[in-house]
């Protein structure tokens, strides 16, 4: 995109300028109105499991619910508890809205279109989603009030625990296709399974990975059934019980950002990203973006599923989880992929 | 640009590291130093450290800077008692600083004065190009420095054993501790029964 700006006569460091700033808003303005809309097919597909209708009242099918409660709440008056730390308080929704916003700079929409190519991207996203923790921590501290508190606690600790097994699993990722850029991850499942196959997943050794990186993604974007920091029946509300107006709405928006970037993730490093599922032309036929979004759209229904079907963990279950099941298992995968990388790919035993 | 991405993050650094020592709530304190660390990173990427600075974000932000603030929130520090107690070691923290600035001094005079043989910048530390971080780190960490690098592998190691002696209770302590498998193979029909009593009689348990 720099070069078109260039040739509209800018001098290369504005047109870059431009060019990033052009990028940043249709990366993100698309993003928000995603966002809205998987609300409103979250809350369809948890309505069809449990036998109802779901929102049907707002515009026709109800599609228009998510722009309905936004507006509600952005006419709502913001409270700030008094004994809150105002600072801090008010920092929090901030920081988780933009940091769900900061990771989706690597994402690989399609073949190039992406607005940072960076060769450690990978590590990039991993950097970006530890930080999500700060928000719900400091909101849970500032918000001066027992179960804000506690949540806050919980998240902390779930997050890390989580975070050290979903590092392994992208480590053997990153074994496979020899590279941490995101746009190279996707090139290298290019007929990866029997020659015709495009993804990683069908791998017997990164099956196994996929199956424990999803579970993990439910946990590190808190949904069910590990949404044990805001689980209703123990702590009110969690980390947003204080928030109120356009602060909860920005917690809300930076949940369901964070949901499509765990899908988007799935479908880059072992659903094959913006190729097609076989390795077959006419399928090239159709853009690779529209490959991307259903896929990513295809894990955002099974987040919506597990969510309507699986009961809540208790906390030392998911603890026993994270730490005695997955990260043994994580850690005997990059194990055994090294080693037979090493034999099949780069010649033996030396 | 560069030049001036360079100001803005040092003055940044140095001024979020500065706030780390003022801020009288140390909740405050723990994330102004987070920020300090995220200006560092910064630095890192200007100059070509790509890899480093990514890493710094992941384990000092994403992970140890949680456990203090963890740490820092679940104490409930008393500031005034934390005040009075200033006075009592302010000796020792004055002979630490005092150290350490002996210690910087001496270092940098050492340096200036030409008596270490450190090498001059020839600039073969720099970036290659075409070759990513990873790979140049890579490269030298398993080859060059392996020695060193599984001696701080090792190090590690028997740090985490500490840890876990310093907090195993041992299996001959019948409290806390969990059967998972009997957990998960415990049925309803071990543990309960369905039994219609006579009115006036009661269940025999």
């Amino acid at each position: 995109m720099t070069e078109f700006f260039i040739s509209l006569g800018m001098d290369a460091t504005w047109a870059f300028f431009v060019a990033s700033l052009a990028g940043v808003l249709l990366i993100a303005l698309p993003l928000m109105l995603a966002v809205a809309m998987v609300i409103y097919v979250d809350r369809k597909v948890w309505a069809a499991i449990n036998l109802r209708r779901g929102p049907n009242v707002v515009g026709p099918f109800g599609l228009l619910q998510s722009f309905a409660d936004g507006l509600k709440v952005f006419l709502q008056e913001t409270i700030i508890p008094s004994a809150s730390n105002k600072g801090i308080f008010l920092l929090a929704p901030i920081i988780t809205f933009t940091v769900a916003l900061l990771a989706w700079a690597v994402i690989p929409f399609d073949a190039g279109v992406v607005l940072a190519d960076i060769n450690v991207g990978l590590l990039y996203i991993l950097a970006i989603s530890s930080l999500s923790v700060y928000g719900v921590t400091m909101a849970g501290w500032a918000s001066n009030s027992k179960y804000p508190f506690f949540s806050a606690m919980r998240a902390a600790a779930q997050m890390i625990s989580y975070e050290v097994s979903i590092g392994f699993i992208l480590v053997c990722v990153v074994l496979y296709a020899g590279t941490f850029n995101l746009s190279d991850i996707v090139e290298a499942q290019r007929g990866h399974g029997l020659g015709f196959i495009n993804g990683y997943y069908f791998n017997l050794l990164l099956f196994p990975m996929w199956v424990m990186f999803f579970i993990s993604s439910l946990a590190e974007t808190q949904r069910v059934p590990f949404d044990l920091t805001e689980a209703e029946s123990e702590l009110v509300a969690g980390y947003q019980t204080e928030y109120s107006s356009m602060a909860f709405a920005l917690f809300w928006l930076g949940e369901y950002a964070n949901i499509l970037l765990m899908c988007a993730l799935n479908t880059l490093l072992f659903f094959g990203g913006w190729l097609p599922p076989v390795d077959w032309a006419p399928l090239y036929w159709v853009p690779g973006i529209i490959w991307f979004l259903l896929k990513t759209f295809f894990f955002f229904f099974m987040f919506s599923w597990v969510m309507a079907t699986v009961p809540r963990y208790r906390y030392d279950q998911l603890m026993r989880l994270g730490w005695k099941v997955f990260l043994p298992i994580s850690l005997l995968f990059v194990f055994l992929i090294s080693g037979w990388l090493m034999i099949t790919r780069y010649g033996g035993v030396a | 640009m560069t030049v001036f991405a360079f100001y803005l993050f040092a003055a940044l650094m140095i001024a979020s590291g500065a706030f780390t020592i003022f801020a009288r709530n140390p909740v405050h304190s723990v994330l102004w130093l987070i920020l300090a660390f995220f200006n560092a990173a910064g630095l890192m990427i200007i100059v070509g450290a790509e890899f480093l600075a990514m890493l710094l974000v992941v384990v000092y932000v994403g992970a140890v800077a949680v456990l203090f603030l963890f740490v820092v929130m679940m104490l409930n520090i008393d500031f005034a008692e934390m005040r009075a107690g200033i006075m009592k070691n302010a000796p020792l923290g004055v002979a630490i600083a005092v150290i350490l600035l002996a210690e910087l001094v001496l270092g940098i005079g050492a340096y200036r004065a030409g008596a270490l043989d450190l090498g001059t910048p020839d600039g073969s530390a720099a970036p290659l190009v075409g070759e990513s971080n990873i790979e140049s780190i890579g490269a030298l960490l398993y080859s060059k420095y392996l020695f060193l690098f599984e001696t701080a592998g090792i190090i590690l190691l028997v740090a985490m054993i500490g840890a876990i002696v310093l907090t195993h209770r041992g299996t001959s302590n019948p409290r806390g501790q969990q059967d998972i498998a009997k957990q998960n193979a415990r049925r309803p029909e071990d543990a309960t029964r369905n039994v219609r009593p006579e009115i006036g009689q009661g269940v025999e348990l």
